[in-house]
């Protein structure tokens, strides 16, 4: 009989969890109705409109689209010389010593401090290096969000290769030693191609990561609203458009911008399911 | 003559490419811990002129007020305390919603794994976990503050109890996923009953992990900016009432950040919730090394 109200209780708590997820997407999905069913949903997404002039409405998502692809591949791509060296620091050059164990103490502390923080740095310290630098004219824009972006997805990206490089069997490293091997060449012939979907999936994740950040995004990247056309460009992403104008906006407006939200929470849903079937795919092998 | 592999033969290039690998992945590794430094100092050395104690106890100062304390050269007047305070408040309920919830959900995952509704929970979660925090947001304003017709504690407390519930979940049954099967046998075996040895048994083994997990959900919503900013609010007097637009120090620093009159309070309050962040995670690392010997 008690074994029973245990069971009953333990099913209603875990029926929180689908009962939240549903409600996310019903809530997204019947308040951007009226933004689809206004514009169409193929050309809401391939619109590069922003007009929110009374009488004169036009909402497009492309332009924050394009803005979050571009600043989420771009900090992809500055993350990964970091952050490989970092997993194979701590992963199998100096694996178990305690140099390794404080690095990775570190890359977590990094996981940890708030986005805001990272925008303020990004700011304050970044933004006029980049001015000083004649890299980039005004400062923020892409080419900022996405460096700063890099820094927040390092320890992400880094922790899980790392966890994946550790698990390469002795056995297989030791015979390519065996064999004459140097460790660069055991690196890159037996613990890569061993370890190779299981850092592939964290990159993933990590991605994951990067699509939603709001608020370093928001502070850095310019909050225009037209499609960047070069990296030093401003723009918009997804998560900042909201950011910016949701607290002002009724209406269309409003269901336009649940509407890129819905979009967005597409995206990662995806992304996210992708990294985590990748994962178990490469724990199992 | 036996003839060897390529990459058998001793030539000098294949080990000065293994030394280049060796310093450059300690050259870049090392590297990536320097932005940890630079953020800390930066916050460090812009932030601390503004601690006091008057910065703990006393709201926003209005913008008036900053800009005289500047001209005339004093210490800008005024805190964070509407934030520090919100803050707590919003954390308390969220807390003590989310961890109860998240604990007995993390039960029930890892005491019926195999079964399909388990798997599809643990799916959501995962789901849940990934969500950015701007829809987390978006949502809590369509749920709580549309109906409330109002911005309020209890919408903030919803978003950041929403954010935390995937976290805790995962701890709790990770951590009770690797208590040996022997314990909860035993328990079993001296009669007692599923409910009293999950109780008396398990949970109370499980308590570092769960702990640590507990932690570091509170240190990951305590900086979270965007799901406040359409519940929430930000309120400039410090306010007890739950149903009331309240304020937070993430939102704070935001506000801060945005008004030019505002822009020295920035880094005290950054440094306040960069200190707090860190220790947090500082103490959960140290409860889960503890825990694991």
């Amino acid at each position: 009989m008690n074994d029973k109200i245990y069971k009953t209780i333990l099913f209603l708590t875990a029926l929180v969890v689908p009962i939240v997820c549903g409600g996310i997407v019903y809530a997204l999905v019947t308040d951007a109705y009226s933004a689809f069913e206004h514009f169409g949903f193929f050309k809401f997404l391939t619109s590069s409109q922003w007009n929110y002039t009374q009488g004169n409405e036009q909402y497009g998502a492309l332009p924050f689209i394009t803005g979050t692809l571009l600043t989420t591949l771009l900090a992809l791509l500055f993350c990964i010389p970091f952050s490989l060296p970092i997993s194979l620091f701590v992963g199998e050059y100096f694996k178990g010593s305690l140099i390794a164990s404080i690095l990775s103490t570190i890359t977590d502390l990094l996981a940890g401090i708030p986005s805001i923080i990272y925008g303020l740095w990004g700011f304050y310290t970044l933004r006029p290096l980049l001015i000083a630098l004649n890299i980039s004219p005004q400062g923020s824009g892409i080419l900022t969000a996405s460096l700063v972006l890099a820094i927040m997805i390092v320890p992400y990206a880094s922790s899980l290769s790392a966890e994946f490089i550790k698990m390469v069997p002795n056995e297989l490293k030791e015979t390519a030693y065996s064999l004459g091997a140097t460790r660069m060449e055991v690196i890159s012939k037996v613990v890569f191609p061993v370890s190779g979907s299981g850092i592939f999936s964290s990159f993933i994740l990590a991605i994951g990561r990067a699509l939603g950040e709001t608020m370093t995004v928001t502070m850095l990247i310019g909050n225009t609203n037209n499609i960047p056309l070069s990296i030093t460009s401003t723009g918009n992403s997804m998560a900042s458009i909201i950011a910016n104008q949701f607290g002002e906006a009724s209406g269309l407006r409003l269901s336009s911008l649940i509407a890129i939200g819905f979009i967005l929470f597409l995206i990662t849903a995806i992304i996210n399911m992708v990294g985590k079937m990748m994962i178990k795919h490469a724990r199992i092998s | 003559m036996q003839e060897y592999p390529k990459f058998m033969k001793r030539n000098n290039s294949r080990l000065i490419k293994d030394k280049l690998l060796f310093v450059f992945v300690c050259l870049f590794a090392g590297f990536s811990a320097l932005p940890l430094f630079a953020i800390l100092g930066q916050v460090l050395i812009k932030g601390y002129k503004q601690l006091s104690f008057s910065f703990f106890t006393e709201p926003t100062p209005t913008a008036y007020k900053v800009m005289l304390a500047i001209s005339e050269g004093k210490h800008i007047p005024g805190g964070i305390a509407n934030g520090i305070i919100g803050t707590m408040i919003m954390l308390f309920m969220a807390v003590i919603v989310a961890v109860p919830i998240g604990i007995l959900c993390g039960a029930f995952l890892s005491e019926n794994s195999k079964s399909k509704f388990a798997k599809v929970v643990s799916y959501l979660t995962d789901l849940l976990q990934g969500t950015p925090s701007i829809i987390i947001g978006i949502i809590v304003y369509i749920w709580v503050v549309v109906p409330m017709k109002g911005y309020s504690a209890i919408a903030g407390s919803v978003a950041l109890c929403i954010m935390m519930l995937p976290l805790i979940i995962r701890s709790t049954e990770e951590t009770l996923k690797i208590l040996p099967s022997s314990l909860k046998e035993a328990g079993l075996a001296l009669g007692g009953n599923r409910a009293r040895v999950m109780l008396k048994v398990q949970l109370p083994s499980a308590f570092g992990g769960i702990f640590t997990g507990v932690l570091l959900a509170i240190s990951r919503v305590i900086g979270e900016t965007a799901p406040l900013m359409f519940t929430a609010l930000g309120c400039s007097f410090i306010q007890y009432s739950i149903t009331q637009p309240i304020s937070a120090v993430p939102l704070l620093i935001w506000e801060f950040f945005n008004d030019p009159n505002l822009q020295e309070l920035i880094w005290g309050a950054s440094l306040f919730l960069l200190l707090f962040v860190l220790t947090l995670n500082i103490i959960a690392k140290y409860v889960a090394k503890k825990w694991n010997q």
